[in-house]
């Protein structure tokens, strides 16, 4: 598979990150090397082999639904870039 | 008697204990030393009164005769584990000057057990890099050849450089394809990386997280012993880490591996293998057999696909991880016209180019559309690989290896900047273990013949790092590596 500019700026766009115009050109040569390179993958006849998702393939353990560190929220807002009145400040999100 | 800063661990707690020297006096030496050394670039922040008042608690402990079982021993630990109160960035923009309100699990044991902290170990950042080129805070120079300016490995650089250095006693590092080995050995000191599950990934700030793995890099295989002691051990705040015991893993150190049988895979002879790593790795075989070992002949067919499928598993992990640094909550924020661009403006700023490269392969490869023909094909081949272990270790107790396919390189290193593919090859010994989740240790085994560190890697079966701990000390015993004091 290759993938073309578009694609490249829709998956920047996904990952909340922006190219310079002037380096999508590079970045289109990189992403097809590397998955050029990842493509070796396919000689591997995985036909019948469950996908490994993690090494201790057993249940997590589920806790119980309680609070068990509250109360904290001044230690939770005190690395917010911008912080009033108790809460996280963001752009305003509706028009 | 010896400088205080060159002694191992276990060397400084005789001497704690015998009272030949205080920690007080202990951490004043470290701390002179690291301000000696900051042209290595291995700390990103020093804590020296964190050190010392932590030393003098120390002091009263063994004046009352209780001391704990690292009590006074100055530690370096990677930027990556979250400490209370003290900044931890990950060596990245983006979490310029965050400051945790909590300690990770790994850390709060070794602080409970008596150890202190002398700083922030540089790193690469994330985690993502073989070289510590990728640190917001500039790289780390490998204090072998110093005047050469070569890389310390990565991307536990700062770690593994601080130790060579004698600028801690010991440090703490973190492995996803080979952060903890192959630093290691660039710099001539020893490091485990242990089970998956064994150590609490709590308070570890995520790259892959069904590969990340905390463990020590220290001078030499019973430091490690003694750290990994303290730093495994199940924690309910990690739903990964497994409820097993914790034996005492110094108790091996100095066993008899007779009739240990050690398997040696013919994958990882390739045409091309560096003739002095292969000579050394020959070298340790011998060692080996000559201690009563049996040597037999393994094969792991898949380890050719190893770095292909780590490369599309990890990125996947890590752009889903990498998702909460938004500008919103902590570090880093650019401000824009509305959220979005707000997020996009402090995530282009706050993050390097390999964290780029490696969020945007992970968002494609698990978009819709591509998850089926890279990701789940990449876990596929991964549960192939694992296999290809579990089958060797029907035949072999512990799997011998090289660390890494070269020595350290120069900084700035053009075939490695330029080609990121070429970077990654680094990790070509040390992936597959993480992959199958397995404990590898790596240490020193000589010097090339431009006078640098060369390591050896012992893999074992899951749970099961004594054999690996018995197997690396009959071959440091033999290496009689010299470590730079």
């Amino acid at each position: 598979m290759t993938i073309d500019k578009q694609t490249v700026n829709r998956v920047a766009f996904l990952s909340r990150l922006k190219i310079d115009p002037d380096k999508i050109t590079a970045a289109e040569d990189e992403f097809n090397k590397i998955l050029n390179w990842v493509e070796q993958l396919n000689e591997v006849d995985t036909e019948n082999v469950e996908p490994l998702a993690a090494v201790n393939e057993t249940a997590l353990v589920c806790r119980d639904d309680t609070v068990t560190e509250g109360n904290q929220a001044d230690k939770i807002l005190a690395n917010a870039p911008i912080a009033e009145y108790g809460y996280f400040v963001v752009p305003k999100v509706v028009e | 008697m010896s400088k205080l800063n060159t002694l191992t661990v276990h060397e400084t707690l005789d001497g704690l204990n015998k009272k030949e020297f205080s920690a007080v006096e202990l951490a004043e030496e470290y701390i002179k030393e690291a301000e000696a050394a900051r042209r290595l670039n291995a700390y990103v922040l020093e804590t020296p009164e964190a050190a010392l008042s932590k030393a003098a608690e120390s002091d009263q402990r063994y004046a009352a005769g209780n001391p704990r079982p690292l009590e006074g021993i100055p530690l370096g630990i990677k930027d990556l584990f979250c400490t209370e109160g003290i900044r931890t960035t990950a060596c990245s923009h983006i979490l310029d000057g965050f400051i945790p309100p909590y300690e990770s699990t790994v850390t709060a044991r070794l602080f409970d057990a008596g150890a202190s902290c002398l700083g922030k170990l540089n790193m690469d950042e994330f985690a993502m890099g073989g070289s510590n080129e990728t640190s917001y805070y500039g790289p780390v120079v490998n204090p072998w050849k110093a005047e050469k300016k070569l890389v310390p490995g990565g991307s536990s650089g700062g770690s593994a450089a601080a130790v060579a250095a004698n600028i801690c006693a010991a440090a703490t590092g973190t492995d996803t394809g080979g952060s903890i080995r192959q630093p290691a050995a660039f710099c001539g000191v020893s490091g485990i990386k242990p089970t998956y599950g064994r150590c609490s990934r709590y308070g570890i700030m995520a790259f892959a997280s069904s590969l990340d793995q905390a463990g020590p890099i220290a001078k030499d295989v019973r430091d490690c012993a003694l750290l990994l002691n303290v730093m495994a051990g199940y924690d309910a705040k990690d739903s990964t880490s497994v409820k097993m015991d914790v034996p005492d893993f110094t108790k091996v150190l100095g066993q008899s591996v007779k009739g240990l049988k050690v398997g040696i895979p013919a994958e990882y002879r390739p045409a091309g293998l560096n003739p002095e790593i292969a000579a050394y790795w020959d070298k340790g075989i011998e060692m080996l057999k000559n201690a009563g070992a049996e040597i037999v002949d393994i094969s792991l067919p898949h380890t050719k696909y190893a770095l292909a499928v780590y490369y599309i598993i990890a990125p996947a992990e890590a752009s889903s991880n990498l998702a909460r640094y938004d500008g919103l909550r902590y570090g880093l924020r650019v401000p824009g016209e509305h959220l979005d661009d707000m997020y996009v403006n402090t995530r282009t700023a706050g993050f390097g180019t390999e964290v780029k490269r490696r969020v945007m392969i992970g968002t494609y490869v698990l978009s819709a559309g591509y998850y089926d023909a890279y990701y789940l094909k990449a876990q596929k081949v991964r549960r192939l690989i694992r296999d290809d272990f579990m089958r060797a270790f029907e035949r072999c107790d512990v799997i011998l290896t090289p660390t890494a396919p070269s020595a350290a390189f120069a900084i700035g290193d053009k075939s490695m900047t330029d080609d990121p593919i070429n970077m990654w090859l680094n990790d070509v010994f040390t992936v597959s273990v993480n992959l199958a989740g397995l404990p590898a240790m790596s240490l020193p085994i000589g010097l090339s013949g431009d006078g640098l560190p060369l390591g050896l890697q012992v893999i074992g079966r899951a749970f099961d790092e004594e054999t690996v701990f018995k197997t690396a000390a009959v071959i440091e015993k033999e290496a009689k590596f010299e470590r730079l004091k």
